[in-house]
């Protein structure tokens, strides 16, 4: 393979938060942006904010300073694209969100109940050969968690994807 | 008031007195308004890419927006390269086609396409019309993104039922959160810049595509006048400062002249202004200009740093910009003849070679000789792709702004002829020169239907070489001289092809008769077409293969290498 620039770059991962307009389409046009210019997007969530008309969308990607760089002044060409948010970790609350389903039969049942207590994570529902817990945290715990559960056997995983908040300032309600 | 009479208000609301287009059915309530509303013209083309390209050079010869209108699915496709071209060179087109009414889309309908999917890369921004009480406030916001900032296409979808729908709650404005262009330079970097130019001992100026968009060539000529520092203007940016001027290197970059190139790489300092550094300027970004210092003005920030690192970037509109520097050096000081200056002000008449060749069949060269002269100062002249475009670029001068068109970013094969009729649409008082190829030419050569019957006169000099040349001399310099089709067989007979349509069509074969072929078509009040057979294989030189170092041009008439400072 030949090597781009964006692939010569010492990477780090970056999460920015982005208002944009409430708008059909828009998912599409920054989606579009990332392939198009060889942005690497790990993880992305959308949702509504506390404004009418706008949502708000984080997402985490890995990359050199320079590549964010243009990543932000591309979004910003964006006109459905109304802010950009720096959400690097130093300055912001950082969660995920994570269903996991586990193999379970009644001989680890209890053992499960117990570490899914001790991680601070519920059961959310249990089969007779299966347990599907929740785990809400930094993307770091939810990878600890994960890893314990491999002994059990895991059927199923769905993370959020990163979302994030500033400690400080107000932007969404600007 | 009905949806398409809402459009139709908007756009003359926006100052528009020319359309470009090409009915079907999912425009037809909107085509059947215009026959109530003269204010507007409509040039009917013969396909949609021609509607497309012409509104591009509409609005890049009279810094308006050019529109052009389709129907959907086809009609709509058929603007794409259009709207690309128009979008690689940030030209102000606002492009409409029809939709499936609203209740259809999605449902594969017949002549349905997904336009704004199709169109959301290669636009500023795209809307579809989902509330016919919301037209008037989106035109106007097209009309807004369309023209401010770094220019750019918008496309407008209109489903047909919008169209005809009763505008009862007319919403005027939509406020647009995500779009505050930065119009004037930050003072501190301003001042820095100034103290940067001042200090410099062999600066060089760089104008590009910008400098035309923001009307700022007098503000560059001015900045370079006070501090006698040397101009190069990129392709895009042809025409932002006189070529004839004394301080004036001509274009850079791959097919650029060698004394910019040169200037470029033995420069301590560029002011690049209104420029995207692309890679037919830089060739190899690591030996690009070297030993400079780079100030990046553009209103684009997106644009600074993205290709070339910069010392100093400065976001703003280039006429704000520079007037904010005259400002400041003014205040410290007048520059008189430098070292630099001198050296460069000799190298610049030096590197006018003679292009006045002789000998049968025509040289390209000749060919330009012949053109140049005929062409007044106001004169517009437009291209093709390939090169005719480049001999164009090297060797045509220009001295006002926006006098010649081209496709720079996108290089569109069969921009040069429907270009050239929204040229003249644009202009009237002028005349306009399609200088294109054989291969060029003929990929839209039906528009010269559009310029009889429309009474658009514009004439096309085709610089006929048989060959797809541009393609040609890369197989010979970079493919061991292995032609892999691209040999034309001077199929079809152009003048012939004039004359079908009703025009006036010239064979011309000898050196002697270009000039008279030339003036003829002055002359005549409708378009024609001067098929001018050239020599099959020569070169357009000098030039940097992809990638190479700009100062090892190699070909053209300085002898001199790279590095002769």
């Amino acid at each position: 393979m030949i090597e781009g620039k964006k692939e010569r770059e010492a990477k780090h991962k970056h999460i920015v938060g982005i208002l944009v307009e409430d708008q059909p389409g828009v998912l599409a046009k920054l989606s579009g942006l990332f392939s198009r210019r060889g942005f690497n997007i790990e993880t992305i969530i959308v949702g509504k904010t506390a404004k009418p008309g706008v949502s708000h969308i984080v997402i985490s990607l890995l990359g050199g300073d320079r590549t964010l760089e243009q990543l932000e002044k591309q979004l910003n060409k964006l006109v459905d694209v109304i802010k950009i948010i720096d959400l690097s970790p130093e300055r912001s609350v950082v969660r995920e969100h994570c269903l996991v389903k586990v193999a379970s039969n009644p001989k680890a049942r209890a053992d499960l109940i117990n570490i899914s207590k001790l991680h601070k994570t519920s059961a959310l529902d249990i089969g007779k050969d299966y347990m599907i817990i929740e785990v809400i945290g930094k993307p770091q715990k939810i990878d600890n968690f994960l890893d314990l559960m491999r002994k059990y056997g895991i059927k199923e995983v769905s993370r959020t994807g990163i979302n994030a908040m500033q400690r400080s300032g107000q932007n969404n309600h600007k | 008031m009905q949806g398409s009479e809402a459009i139709i208000k908007a756009l003359v609301a926006h100052g528009t007195k020319h359309v470009f287009g090409f009915p079907g059915g999912a425009v037809l309530p909107l085509y059947d308004e215009f026959l109530a509303h003269k204010e507007i013209e409509h040039i009917l083309v013969r396909h949609e890419q021609g509607a497309a390209h012409a509104a591009d050079a509409y609005a890049r010869v009279s810094g308006k927006a050019g529109i052009c209108i389709a129907t959907s699915g086809p009609g709509a496709t058929n603007l794409v390269t259009g709207i690309m071209t128009a979008f690689m060179d940030s030209s102000p087109v606002i492009a409409f086609a029809g939709q499936v009414p609203l209740s259809l889309i999605g449902n594969d309908a017949f002549q349905e396409s997904d336009m704004m999917g199709i169109t959301l890369p290669i636009t500023k921004h795209n809307y579809q019309i989902r509330d016919q009480n919301e037209i008037t406030a989106i035109i106007k916001n097209a009309f807004k993104v369309a023209l401010e900032g770094r220019p750019g296409p918008v496309y407008i979808d209109l489903p047909k039922d919008i169209q005809s729908a009763e505008v009862r709650k007319e919403v005027k404005e939509i406020e647009i959160r995500g779009f505050k262009p930065v119009t004037k330079g930050h003072p501190r970097q301003i001042k820095t810049a100034a103290e940067m130019i001042l200090n410099a001992e062999r600066p060089v100026l760089v104008g590009g595509g910008g400098v035309l968009l923001s009307n700022a060539s007098r503000e560059l000529q001015k900045l370079a006048g006070i501090l006698n520092i040397p101009v190069a203007t990129t392709f895009m940016g042809k025409s932002c400062f006189p070529e004839a001027h004394p301080l004036a290197l001509g274009v850079l970059g791959m097919h650029g002249r060698k004394v910019a190139n040169y200037a470029i790489s033995n420069a301590d300092l560029l002011v690049v202004v209104g420029c995207r550094f692309s890679d037919r300027i830089t060739g190899n970004i690591e030996t690009f200009a070297e030993k400079a210092k780079i100030i990046h003005i553009d209103i684009d920030s997106a644009e600074i740093g993205k290709n070339v690192p910069v010392e100093l970037p400065i976001v703003g509109d280039a006429k704000n910009v520079l007037q904010q520097l005259i400002e400041t050096v003014k205040k410290v000081a007048r520059k008189g003849e430098t070292a630099w200056s001198k050296k460069m002000r000799r190298f610049i008449k030096e590197c006018n070679c003679n292009i006045d060749v002789k000998g049968t069949p025509i040289d390209p060269r000749k060919l330009v000789f012949e053109l140049q002269k005929v062409l007044k100062e106001d004169d517009i002249v437009t291209t093709g792709v390939g090169q005719q475009q480049m001999f164009a670029a090297h060797f045509i001068k220009r001295t006002k702004p926006r006098t010649i068109v081209s496709s720079g970013g996108a290089g569109t094969m069969g921009f040069g002829l429907p270009a050239s009729i929204g040229a003249k649409v644009a202009k009237p008082e002028s005349e306009v020169f399609n200088f294109d190829g054989d291969g060029s030419f003929a990929m839209t050569q039906q528009e010269l239907a559009t310029a009889k019957v429309e009474g658009i006169k514009t004439i096309s000099v085709i610089m006929n070489n048989a060959y797809l040349g541009m393609v040609r001399q890369w197989a010979e310099l970079f493919f061991d001289r292995r032609y892999s089709e691209v040999y034309l067989s001077r199929v079809p007979d152009f003048a012939k092809i004039a004359e079908a349509h009703g025009l006036k069509g010239m064979h011309v074969e000898r050196p002697a008769e270009i000039g008279a072929a030339l003036r003829e078509a002055i002359k005549s009040d409708e378009a024609s077409v001067l098929d001018v057979i050239v020599k099959e294989e020569t070169n357009i030189l000098p030039m940097f293969p992809a990638g190479g170092n700009i100062a090892d041009m190699f070909g053209g008439c300085i002898k001199v290498k790279g590095k002769f400072f």
